[in-house]
């Protein structure tokens, strides 16, 4: 048997009905299609949730001082002042650390432009800004030098700007007050907008933590550590270190309750991850639907087909066609259909994909394997959904096939 | 010169068809040998057994009883793949409705056996127009069957019976559909193929002026033959 002779036999069948082809591939087509532009919206989606995930910082570890119990009542988590900048700079030193940070926080009225502004203050590390994944969007960050010296310098959030300086004018350069202590703002972060849990994130003055520590906290203990890890692959691996490396520091026996707390941000990530896995079954049940229908499509025209073409089928026999090669004919047809329906879905769904990405804001992301998934579903549902019309061709009684009218 | 086996000979062939409860017997134990080079009309009433014989003879359907030798070959015990390859390259049919391919041009429908018989691309086109030189219709080569009168029609369909170069050709009422004069062309290449091929004619017809261009006339009623006998030299001209 010659297949490529008979794949041509089957291809001109089709051709000889354009139109009746065209429309039994029509449910495969609109399946695929569906089925590409729902997996490239969410991935689409996914990456962006992912990229504003990746925005509250690279690959961050929050370290919390933990609780303590003064006269039988507990102070919850952050009730301690075990942190300090002694603490940051030995984690600093650890292997799959990429930067460290202290956080000091206080909220105060700060003053300039002959107008006053309540707001919160946080005393940080230079590497604030990477760790953040926060850029200025003018001046100049502060530097190691500033912290040695407990500088007087800082760099404002736009919110804070905006309502000191409602004309607009730059900042920079300007004396800010904070509780009455002249501050020289250096720089001014880029607008950020509401953090993950509604909080304006632009709401906020950046001062070097040692000059927190000295002037507005007056402690030697920091509120919070930020910790970057070099890679999203060494996260938890580094929250391994830093809570060993912590525990040695503050000479905790393995009896005693940790005095701190490693927070990890990629926790947030793994539960949109895990959306992201739900919506993946959703749409592998919507595929799995919709090319089931498109089978059935196929097989129903197969059957029209196969009877339609009853007398074609007895001559095929007659001149000496094997039944299996009136079955592989059949197949061929029906898989002809279902793939050529399947290339031509992902065509238009990489179209309908684009026009979404535009619409919705993100990038056009088709995965190879759901054009290749769906691919290979569509030229099996063909095969699936082919082999009862097919195997009623090649049962056909010649005779009976040439006298049919 | 060593004498080749008949073509086609059938000992007490019997074939009963079962419809419902009721039996029905088509072919009484038939002897019939058919000669290499012979060209026999088979006739007799509609019912009379004659389809069911061609049926038989064309490896389309087996019998309930009897031998089949095939150019010497018992058949009776080969598979239905072994029956297609056989009607493949060795027998060429011809109906009464041409059963052409639609859409499909003469090329492509006299192509058609070949591509069974795995004969390679190239060399089917170039058979296939041999074929169609050999009935008169290579003007038309590239018509489709809508575009051809019913005499051209048969013709294609004789070029597609003949193509794969069949010591056997059967034609069941081949000129049951055609005018007189298309009728007269299509017997006459019957006679032809018959003479200048060697190629042996088995005919079926209910016409006695379609008949008479065969050699030997062979007559069925109600499952037996009743008469045999070679046509008369002047009979054919």
């Amino acid at each position: 048997m010659n297949v490529l002779a008979i794949f041509k036999v089957a291809g001109r069948a089709l051709f000889r009905n354009k139109v009746r082809s065209l429309l039994t591939m029509l449910g495969i087509i609109i399946g695929v299609a569906a089925v590409i532009v729902t997996v490239s919206i969410g991935v689409g989606a996914q990456v962006s949730v992912q990229a504003q995930i990746n925005g509250l910082g690279s690959n961050l570890l929050i370290i919390l001082p933990g609780s303590v119990t003064q006269g039988g009542a507990r102070t919850g988590s952050g009730g301690a002042s075990t942190l300090t900048p002694a603490d940051g700079l030995a984690l600093a030193k650890l292997p799959h650390v990429a930067a460290v940070s202290p956080q000091v926080n206080a909220r105060a009225q700060v003053i300039a432009n002959g107008s006053n502004w309540a707001t919160s203050i946080s005393g940080v590390a230079p590497s604030y800004t990477f760790i953040r994944a926060w850029p200025l969007s003018s001046g100049l960050f502060f530097s190691d030098t500033d912290i040695a010296a407990s500088a007087k310098v800082c760099v404002l959030g736009q919110t804070v700007v905006d309502n000191l300086w409602p004309d607009g004018s730059s900042p920079v350069g300007k004396t800010l007050l904070i509780r009455n202590v002249p501050f020289t703002i250096i720089g001014v972060l880029k607008p950020r907008g509401q953090s993950a849990t509604g909080q304006d994130q632009d709401d906020t003055v950046l001062i070097p933590f040692s000059s927190a520590l000295e002037r507005l906290t007056g402690g030697t203990t920091i509120g919070t550590l930020l910790v970057s890890a070099d890679d999203s692959t060494t996260i938890a691996l580094v929250q391994t270190e830093v809570t060993q490396a912590l525990e040695q520091r503050h000479r905790i026996t393995a009896s005693m309750p940790d005095d701190f707390t490693v927070r990890n941000l990629q926790d947030i990530a793994n539960a949109a991850s895990a959306t992201a896995a739900v919506m993946e079954y959703l749409l592998a049940g919507v595929a799995a639907v919709s090319l089931v229908v498109g089978g059935i499509g196929i097989m129903n025209i197969m059957l029209v087909s196969v009877t339609e073409r009853t007398r074609e089928i007895g001559l095929r026999i007659a001149v000496g066609a094997r039944s299996l090669t009136i079955l592989v004919q059949f197949l061929i047809e029906a898989v002809l259909l279902s793939s050529a329906g399947g290339a031509i879905g992902i065509a238009l769904g990489a179209l309908g994909s684009i026009g979404v990405a535009v619409f919705g804001g993100w990038p056009m992301v088709i995965p190879p394997a759901a054009i290749f998934v769906a691919f290979a579903f569509s030229a099996l549902t063909g095969i699936f959904f082919g082999y009862y019309p097919a195997s009623q061709a090649a049962k056909m009684n010649p005779i009976e096939a040439l006298r049919f009218e | 010169m060593e004498k080749r086996p008949p073509v086609v000979r059938v000992e007490k062939l019997t074939k009963i068809y079962t419809i419902g409860e009721q039996k029905v017997l088509a072919l009484d134990a038939i002897d019939l040998t058919l000669e290499a080079g012979e060209f026999v009309a088979v006739m007799g009433p509609s019912g009379s057994g004659k389809s069911t014989l061609m049926h038989l003879v064309g490896f389309l359907d087996r019998p309930t009883a009897g031998t089949y030798l095939f150019e010497g070959t018992n058949v009776n015990d080969f598979s239905s793949d072994d029956l297609a390859d056989l009607r493949c390259q060795h027998l060429g049919f011809v109906f009464q409705s041409y059963n052409l391919l639609s859409r499909t041009n003469a090329i492509e429908n006299v192509e058609l056996p070949m591509i069974y018989a795995g004969v390679p691309d190239s060399e089917r086109k170039k058979r296939a127009l041999e074929a169609l030189d050999a009935v008169g219709l290579t003007a038309v080569a590239d018509h489709q069957p809508n575009q051809l009168s019913g005499g051209q029609q048969q013709r294609v369909a004789i070029a597609r019976a003949l193509v794969n170069n069949p010591s056997l050709i059967l034609a069941d009422e081949p000129t049951g559909a055609l005018d007189t004069k298309s009728s007269d062309d299509v017997m006459r290449l019957f006679r032809e193929l018959n003479e200048q091929r060697g190629i042996t004619v088995f005919l079926v017809t209910h016409e006695p002026d379609v008949a008479r261009n065969a050699k030997r006339i062979v007559t069925f009623r109600d499952g037996h033959i009743v008469s045999d006998e070679p046509v008369g030299q002047a009979v054919i001209r």
